[in-house]
């Protein structure tokens, strides 16, 4: 009986990593396509993370723009994270997952920016939390937050 | 209310600085949306009830530290930042400050 139930346990285990191998990574490429497609849509609005704005006259309006977002990795790139522990070394699954939540955000910083008719983003900053931990501290949801001070040009 | 990361308001020059404001909320998430975030970390990809709740908790953050400004008597807040940080599991603080100034 005890057997059993461990078998069933195995297999439980197995059938949701084959489920989030194929959700999973057809999110992340679904994903992707989409930060493409908006980054090429969106890179006339001009990020900089520096503090000082050029002299520009007439004086512009500035405003405070943010997107955030929160984002998972699914059960498979956490299983191969935690096999990734063991060993150590770079962990491919999560600097994906970092890269894709970044983008986002800044993503939709610039959709926000965009509505208020600007035309650059000063003084970016990224803010990155973990929101979920679980066993043994392994982090696998993370918020990163963009803000910035968007540009109005008057008129 | 003129609001900024810079460290002044283009074409204004500050009169006045009032010191640092700041707003903070601490926040929860439910047990409805937490389902939905274990589902999530199975399957993967965007845990938009977070998402949404963490921006709310911040639009509150940022209404809290306009209000002491306001208070204040300035006309803008400027180098603002965001910061957050997990107070407990389950719950984060959410923090947003700056200097309030007045300008003309």
């Amino acid at each position: 009986m005890e057997a059993l139930i461990d078998l069933w346990q195995i297999l439980l285990v197995v059938g949701l990593l084959i489920l989030a191998f194929f959700t999973g990574g057809f999110a992340e490429r679904r994903h992707y396509k989409s930060i493409i497609r908006r980054e090429d849509a969106l890179g006339d609005i001009v990020v900089v993370v520096a503090k000082t704005l050029p002299p520009i006259e007439p004086a512009p309006a500035t405003l405070l723009v943010r997107g955030n977002v929160v984002i998972s990795v699914d059960y498979f790139k956490r299983f191969l994270a935690r096999l990734r522990m063991i060993f150590g070394g770079r962990i491919h699954t999560y600097e994906s997952l970092l890269d894709r939540a970044r983008r986002e955000a800044i993503l939709r910083m610039q959709e926000q920016a965009r509505e208020l008719g600007a035309s650059m983003i000063f003084n970016m900053r990224f803010e990155t939390s973990s929101i979920s931990k679980g066993r043994r501290n392994a982090v696998g949801t993370v918020e990163v937050l963009a803000y910035g001070t968007a540009v109005v040009p008057p008129g | 209310m003129i609001t900024s990361t810079l460290e002044s308001v283009p074409g204004r020059t500050i009169r006045e600085h009032l010191g640092i404001v700041q707003g903070s909320t601490v926040r929860a998430k439910h047990i409805g949306r937490d389902f939905m975030a274990g589902l999530k970390n199975i399957v993967g990809g965007e845990l938009r009830g977070y998402t949404e709740l963490l921006g709310e908790a911040r639009d509150e953050a940022f209404e809290r530290m306009i209000e002491q400004a306001t208070a204040k008597g300035a006309n803008a807040v400027i180098n603002v930042r965001f910061s957050t940080s997990s107070v407990t599991q389950g719950a984060s603080e959410i923090l947003a400050y700056g200097s309030a100034v007045i300008v003309e």
